[in-house]
């Protein structure tokens, strides 16, 4: 009682994070090349590419190493943190995304509109795309008000939710939690490292891709993402 | 103990300044130095010139480090010595194909083919992609049964395997297999352009995303003769107090959910998340990522930046003083903490457990104090009252930290507005490093000791990267803590510890 209601009033109003919080990028279209491609070298991940003026936010970790060059005269990242994607390649942004709830399958919204059950698998994660998964059940976003929930048996569950690169050694024990799961099922891929191996790619002890392995439905970016940005993707997509 | 130099933690010294003895004299000086109140803080094997080396550093209240030659097979430390060393021991035979002889139990550790490409000393097929694949120590007898579980666990958790061998409720042994985890970053980092290194560093572990950067930033900072600035260093001591809090927080929480308290566990995980958002105020990153960098830190905090700080602090302290209250004073909760998972003090120094799970049987080693790094010199050091080597102690242990890092971040503020000059923020930029040298940099991560190590070679590369989270520690103290407990008391206990694993697998 004395901590009275600490639940967040989004999506029916919005909410504004922190202006240091790194979301969407914008680029400046208009940018001399030799800025565009400064930033490109200076990326750690080779997300940038200079002559078409883009980033990959599959690639991206939102490091914010871009955003020094020339103060910003190239990309500013944005405080939107709406960013989930359907396809691959719409992660490759000018700076901006499609609107993520036209783009998903009618019959995903038919089925798990008003109840998704998922099992969430870690496969070599850095534990941040975990946690922040998991703060979703706090109060603040309490997110079963929305019929969502992590269950604990893939049996449960309508889809996973994955997390981390895929070390090979996780290879088999994600494969089986899939094929575990009822059809019809969703495959969402969360955080960078699912989606391209993350800070680890290259490695030859991962798969790196996600979508390699299994159809992947959903795309979630970030490093990790942020729980609005986990939250935006599913009820857009799936409500 | 004369065979050792004493090193300082973040300094970089010269390769041939290391000394270099006989693996007899190495053993002995070793088991000396181990026996009598000594530490590891790393101990690995890395190739030169075709053949092999060992590098060992450890502790006492100083920082010492000896290295050797080794042929492929060397005497075990572990066998005829001190447990302290059998994991380390396991991992140079799993990285390099080196075989200590007379190892009581050699197993793997994370179940990956070895750098050299020797033949593989578990004699495993790597084709056969599952580290669970081996015959587990299994306790035989007629009542006896054995329960398995994970790797994919039953919640939103990291993957790894645990093998109880159970008589009725009563667990005799659980075995812990990790190694799902495994990325390969040791063997990747030496190849990576300096401009990959932080973002690789704060994903070792994302729950000490702030400790592990550290540690590598230092290391290259040492490396590259860079002096970070004080308001930098004021910054990442904020930073890294945020980490401690956040987490220890969180664990509280999942302790009281875990005794079915559930007030305490919802207040706890909405607390929690305050701090990952102050966090985020300071660099832009819930999990710190982003903020630290070689040569300082990429965000000042500007009067904003310390105004908010201040005042959810401020806001939020008397609500963690009260909730804490609310669980500690429960009896429904003492019952359920107390005596449970007890590691007698004996015990957690065979085995060199660290940090809180160390402290809480009163071990009182706190890296800020003995080796303190950025500005921890400076500040008063904590104190623990409860110390019994279980569940309880562990938990309050960490209530008592909490409630001491809280007053190091005001008093870290107010440094910072003393601050005469005003810091500049860093970016990512490649450096010369040092060649033919090494540097050790240790930090009290949340959970304990966090070891990076860096060899450098004739050119200034990085030859080899060596990585210790606190976990390669203490996940042999859970295991001990389940001996002769219930085994419906696992999730406790493991809560009351919460250990990586990503930062052990690597």
């Amino acid at each position: 009682m004395e901590q009275g209601y600490k639940t967040s009033p989004y999506p029916k109003e919005p909410i504004t994070l922190y202006h240091r919080f790194r979301g969407l990028p914008l680029i400046q279209e208009n940018c001399d090349m030799e800025i565009a491609r400064k930033c490109s070298d200076l990326c750690p991940q080779d997300a940038i590419d200079a002559p078409a003026k883009t980033i990959d936010l599959g690639r991206c970790t939102f490091c914010g190493h871009c955003e020094t060059v020339e103060d910003g005269a190239f990309v500013r990242f944005s405080e939107n943190f709406e960013l989930g994607a359907a396809q691959r390649n719409e992660l490759v942004t000018a700076g901006s995304l499609p609107d993520l709830a036209d783009h998903s399958q009618q019959h995903f919204k038919k089925l798990f509109g008003r109840s998704l059950q998922l099992r969430q698998v870690s496969a070599a994660g850095c534990n941040a795309c975990e946690a922040d998964t998991n703060v979703l059940n706090t109060p603040f976003f309490d997110l079963s008000r929305f019929g969502i929930d992590f269950v604990a048996s893939p049996r449960h569950a309508d889809g996973i939710h994955v997390t981390g690169p895929i070390s090979l050694n996780m290879k088999q024990a994600l494969l089986d939690t899939f094929e575990a799961v009822p059809s019809p099922k969703i495959v969402i891929a969360s955080g960078s490292c699912s989606i391209s191996g993350g800070p680890f790619y290259g490695s030859n002890e991962i798969v790196g891709d996600l979508n390699s392995l299994l159809p992947v439905d959903l795309y979630i970016p970030g490093c990790p993402p942020h729980p609005l940005t986990t939250l935006h993707a599913l009820l857009s997509f799936f409500k | 103990m004369d065979n050792l130099l004493e090193i300082k933690n973040g300094v970089a010294i010269s390769r041939e300044a290391v000394p270099e003895v006989s693996y007899e004299q190495f053993f002995t000086t070793l088991a000396d130095f181990t026996r009598n109140e000594g530490f590891i803080v790393q101990f690995f094997a890395y190739e030169e010139q075709g053949g092999y080396k060992l590098l060992a550093v450890v502790r006492n209240t100083g920082l010492y480090i000896i290295g050797t030659t080794v042929e492929k097979t060397f005497t075990s430390l572990t066998g005829s010595v001190s447990e302290k060393f059998h994991m380390f021991e396991r991992e140079i035979a799993e990285q390099f194909g080196l075989k200590p002889d007379g190892h009581p139990w050699l197993k793997m550790v994370r179940y990956h083919k070895n750098y050299s490409g020797a033949k593989d000393v578990f004699g495993n097929d790597y084709q056969n992609e599952i580290p669970g694949n081996y015959p587990y120590f299994s306790v035989e007898g007629e009542s006896i049964h054995e329960v398995a579980v994970g790797p994919v666990h039953a919640g939103i958790i990291e993957p790894g395997h645990f093998r109880f061998q159970c008589a009725g409720e009563e667990v005799l042994h659980l075995e812990i297999q990790l190694g799902y985890q495994h990325r390969g970053i040791e063997k990747m980092l030496p190849s990576m352009p300096q401009k990959r290194l932080p973002i690789i560093g704060e994903s070792i572990a994302g729950d000490t995303a702030v400790g592990h950067n550290l540690c590598l930033c230092q290391g290259i900072e040492a490396l590259a003769g860079l002096k970070i600035d004080r308001g930098a260093a004021l910054i990442r001591t904020i930073a890294l107090e945020l980490e401690r809090i956040a987490n220890h927080i969180g664990d509280l929480g999942a302790l009281s959910g875990d005794v079915a308290f559930n007030p305490p566990a919802a207040y706890f995980g909405r607390i929690r998340g305050e701090f990952l958002n102050l966090l985020q105020i300071l660099g832009g990153s819930r999990f710190g990522k982003g903020l630290v960098r070689p040569g300082g830190v990429t965000h000042l905090m500007g009067e904003e930046q310390r105004r908010l700080l201040r005042e959810k602090l401020k806001e939020i302290t008397p609500e963690i003083e009260h909730v804490c209250d609310l669980l500690f004073t429960a009896h429904t909760v003492q019952a359920r903490f107390e005596h449970i998972g007890t590691v007698t003090k004996e015990m957690a120094k065979d085995l060199g457990l660290v940090g809180y799970a160390g402290r809480a049987c009163n071990i009182p080693y706190d890296a800020r104090v003995t080796f303190p790094s950025e500005c921890y010199a400076e500040l008063p050091a904590n104190s623990n009252h409860v110390t019994n080597g279980d569940v309880n102690s562990r938990a309050t242990v960490r209530r008592e930290e909490i409630m001491h890092s809280l007053d190091l971040i005001a008093l870290l503020i107010d440094k910072y507005e003393m601050l005469e000059e005003q810091p500049k923020a860093v970016v990512t930029e490649d450096h010369m490093l040092d060649a033919n040298s090494v540097v050790v940099t240790i930090n009290e991560g949340w959970r304990g000791e966090l070891s990076h190590c860096i060899l450098t070679d004739s050119n200034g590369s990085i030859q080899r990267y060596k990585i210790k989270d606190p976990s390669f520690h203490n996940w042999t103290g859970l295991a001990m803590s389940l001996r002769n407990q219930e085994i419906s008391d696992f999730p406790l206990n493991n809560k009351s510890y919460n250990l990586s694993y990503c930062g052990f697998d690597l």
